[in-house]
């Protein structure tokens, strides 16, 4: 079985990111940029099912611009067989994304596709769920365990209040919370021999799929910022000001 | 715009973000129409036909619907759709397992985490953990959203809506509910909770959070924790306040060794008041706290206990 893992390239997540002047979006100069962690958690699972003879080929892509084979080449390293660049200069939206991936799963034909739950630049948690849609397969979204036995895909998923199980006929769609495993780091040789391996490169174009921007960034703004209240020096203080003070506690 | 909500449930009981739903709703102004699905769930229709605003109760029962999976009710409502401009869930785990699936079937985007409905096509969402806050304007045909419930008020119980049944059926041969472990707490859940204590990295151990729950037994508190707590294996991750975890709004939330990093202030900055407790006197948390008392924890918390 192949697998197929889509990857996204993001700032950092130890970088605190800023709204720029301009209040169009975040300033990313000089930016230290990363695989979005969801998704290196989706690479090492694929990763791990194939050790375990499960998976046969693991194939990594990636939609964006040219920059982002760094990142492809990262998941060369961490394992991956193979990977896909769809270039495009600008960013689609979210159903646009989830379209392109349908065509590359239909090129590639894998059992399973592992994403991450959401990228920590844009939170919108959809990737996963709009491709199962689009391709009419089953869905294990927030997956804390994965098991493969018998052509299905036994998913325990972190929902409100505490876990789920499904068993999902193969092909199907999973997406990864965070305690699904930690990933490796790559080795140096493992580094090395990335750099021989296939990257394709797609122009969004030779897909034939429209791609839309149909949600637009009118403004960005940064958070209402919080003003820091007052230290208190005994527990009797902190109790007396909840009750008098905020009136927060009877 | 005629909307239609997804209302939530769980043993009979409806959930209490439809009331919320409900008033982001109104931005609207047509017709709410709330959509309630699951094998045994008339009980439910009744509860949310008493809300306020409602002006229909959809009803599909049938077993196809059982736990309420993605696959069938997905198609339920790409079927009802066709009557309704807004489409609108809470940004739930729920929420978020489905309405990305309805967008996509009905060809359009879905915006995540709205905390704000400025205009019938323009909405207020945080991104970037919270560290930006974007307005965004929707091109689609339809809008399907999810929202923070935290950021909308209930509506009240005074409503009388008409209750009709549907009999769609779309059976599943794609997934299968094999069970479910509920994290058993005598506790409100913590996206309703009034007051909520959350323990981090501080506690050092699962069983030091005990003595938060003493003090939460007294304020009527949920418990709650920071990632480095559930990454730690203290608690489970169901606990979780933040990015990655959940995003509270309570009247008082109480940090217990928690630091305050950018990922769990994402989740609990909107509390009405916040109060830190940290031995650590430049730890991020107390630029946040209305009230901050740097000190050991381990002897705080008793004398907390002991004076509530």
């Amino acid at each position: 079985m192949k697998i197929l893992v889509p990857i996204k390239r993001v700032v950092d997540y130890n970088v605190k990111v800023k709204v720029n002047r301009e209040e169009t979006g975040v300033d990313l100069t000089n930016v230290k940029m990363a695989i979005n962690p969801f998704c290196e958690i989706a690479l090492e699972e694929a990763i791990r099912l194939k050790e375990k003879g499960i998976a046969s080929e693991v194939v990594t892509v990636s939609i964006g611009p040219q920059v982002c084979q760094e990142q492809l080449r990262t998941g060369l390293a961490l394992g991956a067989d193979r990977a896909i660049l769809i270039e495009s200069e600008q960013a689609p939206d979210a159903l646009s994304i989830a379209k392109l991936l349908r065509q590359v799963v239909e090129n590639e034909q894998p059992g399973l596709v592992i994403l991450g739950k959401q990228a920590i630049d844009s939170d919108n948690n959809q990737t996963g769920q709009m491709l199962a849609a689009l391709l009419g397969w089953p869905q294990g979204t927030f997956a804390s365990k994965l098991e493969v036995k018998d052509n299905e895909a036994w998913v325990t998923r972190e929902v409100d209040g505490g876990l789920q199980t499904l068993a999902l006929t193969l092909p199907a769609i999973v997406t990864t919370d965070l305690r699904l495993n930690e990933p490796r780091y790559a080795s140096l040789p493992n580094i090395m021999k990335a750099k021989r391996k296939p990257i394709d490169v797609i122009a969004v174009a030779d897909l034939g799929i429209a791609v839309n921007s149909n949600v637009q960034t009118i403004k960005v703004t940064p958070p209402a910022k919080r003003e820091a209240g007052i230290k208190v020096a005994s527990v009797a203080e902190l109790v007396e000001k909840l009750k008098n003070e905020a009136k927060v506690i009877g | 715009m005629n909307v239609l909500i997804y209302a939530e449930h769980e043993h009979g009981q409806l959930k209490g973000e439809t009331a919320k739903l409900l008033s982001a709703a109104e931005r609207f102004a047509g017709e709410s129409h709330v959509l309630v699905a699951g094998d045994n769930c008339q009980a439910v229709a009744e509860q949310v036909a008493h809300l306020a605003g409602v002006s229909k109760v959809l009803v599909a029962e049938h077993s196809c619907y059982a736990h309420q999976l993605a696959e069938p009710v997905s198609q339920l409502i790409e079927q009802l759709a066709s009557d309704y401009d807004v489409i609108l869930a809470a940004s739930t785990t729920t929420g978020k397992n489905l309405l990305p699936r309805v967008a996509a079937l009905l060809d359009v985007n879905q915006i995540s985490d709205v905390i704000e409905i400025q205009t019938a096509d323009t909405f207020v969402r945080p991104f970037y953990a919270g560290n930006a806050i974007a307005t965004v304007k929707s091109l689609d045909s339809k809008k399907v959203l999810t929202i923070r419930t935290a950021a909308f008020d209930s509506v009240l119980n005074t409503g009388q809506a008409e209750i009709v049944s549907l009999d769609k059926v779309f059976e599943n041969g794609q997934s299968r509910f094999i069970d479910e472990t509920q994290t058993k707490s005598a506790r409100p859940e913590l996206t309703a909770a009034d007051v909520i204590i959350s323990g981090g990295r501080g506690m050092q151990s699962g069983e030091n959070f005990v003595l938060l729950e003493g003090i939460a037994d007294k304020l009527g508190a949920a418990i709650g924790a920071s990632r480095a707590a559930v990454d730690a294996g203290f608690v489970p991750n169901d606990l979780q306040v933040g990015q990655t975890g959940k995003i509270v709004a309570p009247n008082l939330y109480i940090a217990v060794g928690i630091s305050g990093a950018i990922q769990h202030l994402a989740g609990m900055k909107d509390s009405k008041i916040i109060v830190a407790i940290n031995k650590d006197e430049d730890a991020p948390i107390f630029q946040v706290a209305d009230y901050g008392l740097v000190g050991d924890l381990f002897e705080i918390l008793p004398q907390l206990e002991a004076q509530l």
